[in-house]
């Protein structure tokens, strides 16, 4: 991929208050490029699944690095990396299966991949067992209206 | 930053309940809301729990096990249940995840 025309990284601790502060920073970083309102609540929601899956399942009860990175492209794309250290997710396609969930009895949804794949243009999932995670996403902007 | 975390205001009338949720739902605030919602039910013992969505700005798959915790725990205690006010993006949730299969979704709220 070409070289971004602007990017910001950012590591914060896996705490369920920095949930909202993940995804309005998204958000901040997304509306220099004028996305329309749908495209921002897309990110906003996409975002906050990624940094929960972090806090809720990558570090359990402990608490852990976050590192989000955000990259904007001449061609009105963004890429979003949010990525972890954490225990890993063992069989990746299983775990992004809609309704699939490891704790139930906190009622998690499992839909936080199926909401991630379905409001973004792109969903890529890498894991390693007790390595950590990285969800990389590409939404891809409307033109601006001339 | 413009983020409100989501808080529920509870109201009975003719031994209905009502629960008016506010503000933006995620993992952070979903606990509270749940505690507070199901307290309420438990020692209200309503023939109706109506959960008001009208004024949530935000939810992500958080508010889908939050409601669908909450329609749950009424059917349990013999309580109908339904979700109000659920507009745009947040019913869009819903849909998605197929509980508008599941769950009595009612229009608009009359302000």
């Amino acid at each position: 991929m070409k070289k971004s025309a602007n990017t910001l990284k950012l590591q914060f601790d896996s705490l369920s208050q920095n949930e909202s502060l993940a995804r309005s920073l998204a958000a901040a970083f997304v509306m220099q490029l004028n996305p329309t309102v749908a495209e921002l609540a897309d990110i906003k929601c996409a975002v906050s699944e990624a940094v929960t899956n972090c806090t809720v399942h990558a570090y359990r009860d402990a608490v852990g690095p976050v590192y989000m990175a955000m990259h904007a492209y001449e061609n009105r794309k963004i890429k979003i990396e949010i990525r972890d250290a954490g225990c890993g997710i063992p069989d990746v396609e299983t775990a992004m299966q809609p309704l699939y969930t490891t704790d139930a009895e906190n009622e998690r949804s499992g839909m936080g991949f199926t909401v991630m794949d379905s409001f973004m243009d792109g969903l890529t999932v890498r894991s390693r067992p007790g390595k950590g995670t990285k969800v990389t996403m590409i939404k891809k902007l409307s033109a601006l209206p001339r | 930053m413009d983020t409100k975390n989501a808080a529920v205001k509870l109201e009975s009338v003719n031994n209905m309940l009502r629960a008016a949720i506010t503000g933006e739902i995620d993992h952070h605030c979903a606990k509270n809301i749940r505690q507070e919602i199901d307290a309420a039910l438990l020692s209200a013992s309503p023939d109706k729990l109506i959960i008001d969505m009208s004024d949530v700005t935000f939810m992500d798959s958080s508010g889908l096990g939050l409601i669908l915790g909450r329609y749950t725990k009424a059917e349990e205690v013999g309580t109908a249940f339904a979700v109000q006010g659920a507009h745009g993006r947040v019913r869009q949730m819903f849909d998605m995840a197929g509980l508008d299969r599941i769950i009595t979704f009612e229009g608009d709220v009359k302000k």
